[in-house]
């Protein structure tokens, strides 16, 4: 059997005295579509932040594709295979959406494979395509999200994160990310989605871990969490 | 108004001397919203640098041939405090409150002038700097080029258009640009975002060497405290320009040289002002536009709003 992609075990982070992961472990396998589903202030985000060295975790370790990536910088992890869409999108306001994209590829210097990796996000978003010389600040919420998600997959992730990828979104753009999600899914591009929106992301996942301040309290198979009667009052919103 | 060419042309060569400071201090604050108040400091350093290599030239050299390694000799001494500024000084202070690199600033920019005073041969009062000998440039009858002034009005153009080119088309500059609007997604991106701080001091302390030489060959002398008014001066060019925008820092150096420049000029004739004009208070005058423009456009005049930034 080969080890996970990801292997997250312990991990503890906290801000200051507040410890917002109070040891949690999970794995994600190549392939794979992984879910951290669960409120605000779970913890999700926090646990994506440490896994791309924005934070330093207090205690636990982190292996991804066979070599420890705790206390890694930022700065070298997406050298790792490892890309991030951070949540609230974060894409560069007053920089095109070409030179966006550029970004996502900073770190490669295979020109061809840049080029063409271009092509593939502006077939995936033809809106990018039709706008690249746009500052991406002038762009629709919906918009930026493809873009954040297209600049993560310039790097040619072995891990692609995504971090509350339907936030604020109107359903129709909500779907459409959704769809493009299960679109990199069935491609073969291993995903860690984060999501407030539960049905959708535990539709799309192979694995589901349902976070509760802090820690994981429950995890399953999509399907199985989807159908989970304490998950359907919680999260799903049913009775 | 026969007066007007004249007052452009020289206002205009103190303006981009001014702006080639104001990129110092817009530079750094628009990647680590840091105002380095230490930046005069960085100038009269740069200017000592210069002097140190024109002492050291054999008598022989003329003026010309030695200012290209002044202009190095100044960076080399400017880039080298202005890192390691960056890196002893307010380095360790990132995520600390604000007041407390303000204050490292304020601190640091004391200790160098003091360092300057009681080490650099002869320095507790002025030096004497080189300047090019003759009779001012005619451009037409009545208006005139110093020739020390020619330096600045050539340098400053080519500094800006390198550092334009730079930012908008090297894959540093564009790093540089995704720092200053986002660190923390830069660093996802794989930029090493304490390399382009470091940059950022440094191309600040180059710039800050340029404006050296240029106000010792205006002035015919530097002095350890010839930071102060200098840098005070460029930060408010920095302010009116919009900080953190590197055109808005060389437009607000030349707004307010052209208006320090008029206001000397102008304001005498002003009936019942006649008493407010003169070289005296032209430094009032160039504070008084800095806080009318604060009034009218808190931005600048090429700053971004606020909301833009989130």
């Amino acid at each position: 059997m080969t080890a996970p992609l990801l292997e997250v075990e312990d991990l503890r982070v906290a801000y200051g005295k507040i410890e917002a992961v109070k040891g949690i472990s999970f794995t994600v396998e190549a392939g794979q579509v992984v879910t951290l589903v669960g409120t605000n202030g779970a913890g999700k985000t926090t646990t994506l932040r440490t896994l791309s060295g924005l934070l330093t975790p207090l205690a636990g370790t982190i292996r991804f594709d066979g070599r420890p990536l705790t206390g890694v910088p930022a700065h070298q992890v997406v050298a790792r295979g490892l890309a991030h869409s951070p949540e609230g999108r974060h894409i560069f306001p007053r920089l095109t959406i070409a030179e966006n994209l550029q970004l996502g590829a900073f770190l490669r210097k295979d020109t061809d494979g840049i080029a063409q990796d271009t092509r593939r996000v502006y077939e995936l978003f033809p809106i990018l395509g039709e706008r690249a010389r746009q500052a991406a600040g002038t762009l629709s919420g919906g918009e930026q999200q493809m873009l954040a998600m297209g600049r993560a997959l310039m790097s040619r992730p072995k891990l692609l994160m995504l971090d509350e990828p339907s936030m604020g979104l109107s359903p129709i753009m909500m779907q459409k990310i959704m769809d493009t999600i299960a679109e990199l899914k069935a491609s073969g591009t291993t995903i860690l989605l984060v999501e407030q929106n539960a049905r959708a992301a535990l539709s799309l996942a192979d694995r589901g871990h349902v976070m509760e301040i802090g820690r994981i309290v429950l995890s399953g198979t999509g399907a199985e969490l989807l159908h989970d009667e304490s998950v359907r009052k919680a999260y799903l919103g049913e009775d | 108004m026969h007066e007007l060419p004249q007052t452009l042309v020289s206002g205009l060569a103190l303006g981009t001397l001014y702006g080639l400071i104001a990129i110092g201090y817009t530079m750094v604050y628009g990647i680590v919203q840091l105002i380095n108040f230490a930046h005069g400091e960085i100038v009269m350093i740069g200017g000592f640098g210069a002097l140190t290599i024109w002492l050291w030239l054999p008598d022989s050299v003329p003026l010309t041939a030695a200012l290209p390694l002044m202009l190095l000799g100044g960076a080399l001494a400017s880039v080298a405090v202005a890192t390691a500024a960056e890196r002893f000084a307010y380095r360790p202070l990132r995520g600390a409150p604000r007041l407390a690199p303000l204050i490292t600033a304020i601190g640091l920019s004391i200790a160098l002038q003091q360092l300057v005073w009681a080490f650099y041969p002869d320095a507790k009062k002025s030096r004497s700097f080189p300047q090019f000998h003759g009779d001012a440039f005619e451009i037409t009858g009545s208006v005139h080029l110093q020739r020390d002034d020619l330096f600045v009005l050539v340098a400053a153009p080519l500094c800006m258009l390198a550092l334009g080119l730079f930012v908008a088309r090297s894959r540093t500059g564009r790093a540089m640009q995704a720092t200053a609007q986002d660190p923390d997604t830069a660093r996802l991106m794989g930029i090493d975002t304490d390399r382009i701080i470091v940059l950022a001091f440094a191309i600040g302390g180059a710039f800050a060497a340029v404006a050296a030489v240029a106000t010792g060959l205006r002035a015919g002398q530097i002095n350890f405290e010839m930071g102060f008014v200098l840098g005070l001066k460029a930060f408010t060019a920095a302010v009116l320009g919009g900080i953190g925008n590197i055109y808005g820092a060389m437009l607000g150096g030349v707004v307010l040289g052209i208006a320090e420049t008029a206001s000397t000029t102008y304001i005498q004739h002003i009936p019942g002002m006649q008493q407010l004009g003169g070289g005296g208070w032209k430094d009032v005058w160039a504070f008084v536009l800095l806080i009318v423009v604060l009034l009218v456009r808190p931005q600048g005049l090429l700053g971004e709003r606020v909301a833009d930034r989130a």
